[in-house]
């Protein structure tokens, strides 16, 4: 596991509207994930979460603060670059999935890579490729409305992390599953990141943030908790449970 | 429940000697509840006098002693699975009873309590899954063979209900914290309103400084 942080978040404010109206939804948060890391955000709702989210994937810019991701700081980058490395270097995950119901699943994992550029042939060959990685060729010829929920949560993880993506930003995806079928679907997020990915996960469910290696608190756009900074290696070191 | 109805259960499944019992018992618990041999052959005592349960005969070569369940025992344990396990008794809880009594504390910081609670809790919890996604392996593998899956998923039955016994605690912290920060504007409230009525006519209102949240927390306790 590499040292470095793959994403920083340093000291980000996000105030909505200005003067009377004006709302903080993010207050001087900071916070970094490593690669190989699943951080979950949790706390209740208004409370930041998802401008936490938007931030972190570069969808929201910053009152003040900074975002990097892979040592690129995401308010120094003009909107063509910015774009850019939001589809090279992320990806979403939604809670209704997103896919698109006219394409197959190796097409809608292929559908990032070709926006992108890349020729439609290698495009699939590369969607081909990580849905092997994530043991769902079965599912590639498939069309959404043949898939369950959480076959379709599944492609869109592969969807998120095609290509050369690194990061993975995960907005309550077992919102729309059932609890067996959304456990599994974070079993896959977390293979994700023990495989080298860098997760944010956005859940309210705390069965479901015990997949991530560290649970963040947020209140009225405070972090006022984290379950320790400790990192797996860290824990493997010592310091046993609880 | 007691180790009694534990041991009787693995003896409805074949007879059995004392080492086997307490190595059997530790392992289709997950490991949750140690027993020390000493306790196992007291408890096998005490089934014999009760006549639940009977010695298959003489000690073996290795000294092991066999037993084997009774037609009485049979019938015990039958019944047993039968009772829903009783729940309506007071829960002594040590958690619930340091929220309770933290409320009322002078000088105490609740929204302390509960955050570093649910921290804890959440470690718990996380620390619960790394468990749960080997016996998920393991229940899933059938290299194994049947046998090892099967305790895998027993395992994996106890791991669930810890999961669920974390995840209902940080539920009702969570309650908990909201119930104390709508109770505290009721209290802001009540205490402007008296406050405005002491300085047009003089009334008491002294009622409303105590802080009393204890029956607003109890609402949220789901005993």
């Amino acid at each position: 596991m590499s040292t470095t942080p793959h994403v920083v978040i340093s000291d980000v404010t996000r105030v909505h509207g200005t003067g009377e109206t004006a709302v903080t939804a993010l207050d001087h948060v900071s916070l970094e994930i490593h690669p190989g890391e699943l951080v979950a955000v949790m706390g209740p709702s208004g409370s930041g979460k998802s401008t936490l989210l938007n931030v972190a994937g570069g969808l929201d810019r910053p009152t003040s603060g900074t975002v990097s991701i892979g040592g690129d700081t995401l308010g120094d980058l003009g909107p063509r670059d910015l774009a850019q490395l939001r589809r090279r270097r992320m990806g979403f995950v939604f809670q209704d999935y997103n896919l698109i119901p006219s394409l197959t699943a190796a097409e809608n994992v292929a559908l990032p890579l070709e926006l992108d550029g890349t020729r439609a042939r290698l495009a699939r060959r590369q969607a081909r490729h990580t849905l092997d990685l994530m043991n769902l060729m079965e599912l590639s010829d498939r069309y959404p409305d043949q898939m369950s929920g959480g076959q379709q949560q599944r492609v869109a993880i592969a969807r998120a992390l095609v290509g050369t993506r690194r990061f993975v930003l995960a907005d309550e995806p077992t919102g729309a599953l059932d609890s067996h079928t959304g456990e599994e679907v974070l079993r896959v997020l977390r293979e994700r990141c023990d495989a080298g990915v860098a997760g944010l996960l956005v859940t309210h469910e705390a069965r479901h943030a015990a997949w991530a290696d560290r649970v963040v608190f947020l209140r009225d756009g405070r972090v006022v908790d984290t379950t320790g900074a400790e990192r797996a290696e860290d824990l493997l070191a010592g310091d046993g449970a609880r | 429940m007691s180790v009694r109805l534990g041991l009787m259960a693995l003896l409805a499944e074949g007879e059995s000697y004392g080492a086997r019992l307490r190595s059997e018992f530790e392992e289709r618990t997950g490991g949750t509840w140690p027993l020390n041999v000493g306790q196992v052959y007291t408890t096998l005592e005490r089934l014999v006098r009760d006549g639940l349960v009977e010695q298959t005969g003489e000690a073996d070569s290795e000294g092991r002693i066999g037993y084997r369940l009774t037609d009485a025992g049979r019938a015990e344990l039958d019944a047993w699975w039968a009772t829903p396990v009783d729940r309506t008794s007071t829960p002594r809880d040590e958690l619930t009873i340091k929220l309770a009594l933290a409320v009322t504390a002078p000088g105490v910081d609740v929204e302390r309590v509960v955050q570093s609670q649910r921290t804890s809790t959440l470690r718990h919890l996380r620390d619960l899954t790394r468990l749960k996604r080997d016996a998920l392996g393991r229940a899933e593998g059938t290299a194994e063979g049947v046998a090892a899956a099967q305790h895998g998923l027993a395992w994996l039955l106890v791991l669930e209900n810890l999961v669920f016994a974390a995840e209902a605690e940080v539920r009702w912290l969570d309650h908990v914290e909201s119930t104390l920060a709508r109770h505290a504007v009721t209290v802001e409230r009540a205490a402007r309103a008296a406050r405005a009525t002491t300085s047009s006519a003089s009334d008491t209102g002294s009622t409303v400084t105590s802080p009393g949240a204890t029956p607003a927390l109890l609402e949220g306790n789901p005993s």
